[in-house]
């Protein structure tokens, strides 16, 4: 099925997308099926929203839907279906940081 | 007419200054990767339309760019550097230990004679090559499993691989250093590693004779004559003859003892420059005067170059990798500063001129003379 996807401005100039993009991800549609299809679509993401290796979030961005939070939550917990759906786009978001 | 290439790695971008032979008039692009950390880029010896840049964030880690047209345009290209088996532990600050982790790449040194081979000097410290242009990396563990891995303490900016030089006559053998662990020289091509630390000496250290342990900042050394280097440390200007089996101190009547960048003319092997800088806290010239420091003998007699650096109210660091010469006659030395400056001289030091003044805070400048 196809999703949206909002990305962090510097992470759309590395993959070349404007600021929101449109993935098909296979269900269920959870934190890991859309970030394992975004890295598939865009190879030069990998390791700048998760880890290597350990699959770990990166400890400055996390992870919103409809506005709810779901950065602490297990990667494989089912998504809200209105982003399965597509009427809500999964927020991938940098902190908001000085420097 | 030939020309040269000045390669500025800053903490918001990379960009890129070019200039013919003259190096009076200036092209400035940039910034690539705006809003990117850019520790380091460097072109092939081999192939100088080959660029590789590091790009990190304390967002979204580490990303190795590489360009193909000198720094037109740019592919991101691997980015996985995972340390070899177990990793264990190095110190930590407060001396307990703790587990090695990989933060980022400080610095890139391409092959002197394959332009898809490229080594990595990342923090936590470890050596990595790249033998497809940057597209795998592979941990190189003779230096890290070294068996005083377990003892290298992290330096006020992290324990970091900040320098790699390659012998030209003998590419089995290469120089490294690490904040704060010290020098190391592998003679088998990477394989196994001796540290060279002996002669160096680091105020508190319980132990003056201490394998590891020495604040290293910088290493240089001239191509005609790989057995002699050259060392900027946290305590010192240091000169090795032997490849680094022993070092002397050469600081002679330098206002300072420490600073971070050290390079070697492109013509002359025995005239070396030095940026002093106040320590322990202060990190910016003495007196407020931006010198760099000129030694025609290979250290122990030095002369301020001043002329058209700033000398008063100037409070700007040059970081360790922000020094490098071109190899046209005379030669040019070039350097950036913390303040976004960097100033080019044509004439060895006699002479110098901002090529820009205002770009984010400068990490690395690298110079490629052009054809």
């Amino acid at each position: 099925m196809r999703i949206r996807v909002v990305l962090p401005p510097h992470l759309r100039k590395l993959a070349q997308v404007g600021a929101e993009l449109e993935l098909e991800v296979d269900a269920p549609i959870t934190q890991r099926s859309i970030l394992d299809a975004l890295e598939a679509r865009y190879p030069m993401l990998r390791g700048t929203i998760r880890e290597h290796g350990t699959q770990k979030r990166r400890p400055f961005l996390r992870f919103f839907a409809c506005n709810q939070d779901f950065s602490l939550e297990p990667p494989d917990t089912p998504l809200p279906t209105a982003v399965a759906s597509a009427e809500e786009p999964f927020l991938i978001v940098g902190a908001i940081a000085g420097g | 007419m030939s020309g040269v290439r000045v390669l500025v790695g800053t903490r918001k971008g990379a960009f890129i200054l070019t200039s013919d032979g003259k190096r009076k008039q200036w092209n400035v692009t940039g910034p690539h990767f705006g809003g990117w950390e850019i520790y380091h880029l460097k072109g092939s010896p081999v192939d100088p339309n080959r660029l590789y840049a590091s790009q990190s964030s304390g967002w979204f880690g580490q990303l190795i760019q590489r360009s193909n047209d000198g720094g037109e345009t740019w592919q991101p290209m691997g980015n996985t550097f995972s340390y070899a088996g177990v990793p264990g532990t190095h110190q930590w600050y407060d001396g307990t230990p703790h587990p090695w982790e990989f933060k980022r790449v400080w610095h890139l040194e391409p092959s002197l004679t394959d332009p898809e081979t490229v080594y990595a000097g990342v923090e936590d410290a470890a050596i990595f090559r790249s033998t497809d242009g940057g597209t795998n990396w592979e941990e190189l563990p003779g230096l890290r499993e070294h068996g005083s891995g377990p003892h290298w303490q992290p330096g006020a900016g992290g324990m970091c691989l900040h320098t790699i030089l390659i012998d030209p006559s003998d590419h089995q053998r290469m120089f490294i250093a690490i904040s704060a662990a010290g020098a190391f020289r592998t003679d088998d091509g990477c394989r196994s590693w001796k540290p060279i630390n002996r002669g160096l000496r680091s105020e508190t250290m319980p132990d003056p004779a201490a394998e590891v342990g020495h604040c290293v900042h910088r290493i240089a050394m001239h191509p005609s004559r790989p057995g002699v280097l050259f060392m900027q440390k946290h305590w010192d200007v240091m000169r090795s003859d032997d490849a680094g089996d022993s070092w002397q101190e050469v600081s002679g009547n330098l206002p300072t003892d420490f600073g971070f960048v050290i390079d070697v003319h492109a013509h002359e092997p025995e005239t070396i420059y030095v940026v002093p800088i106040k320590s322990d806290s202060e990190h910016y010239p003495p007196d407020g005067r931006l010198r760099v420091y000129r030694s025609k003998t290979g250290g122990n007699e030095w002369e301020p170059l001043t002329n058209g650096l700033p000398q008063r109210d100037c409070y700007v660091n040059v970081l360790r990798d922000a020094m490098a010469v071109d190899s046209l006659d005379s030669c040019g030395v070039y350097f950036g500063t913390t303040g976004g400056q960097v100033y080019g001289s044509n004439d060895a030091g006699e002479s110098w001129a901002p090529i820009v003044r205002d770009l984010p805070a400068v990490l690395s400048v690298e110079v490629q003379t052009l054809p």
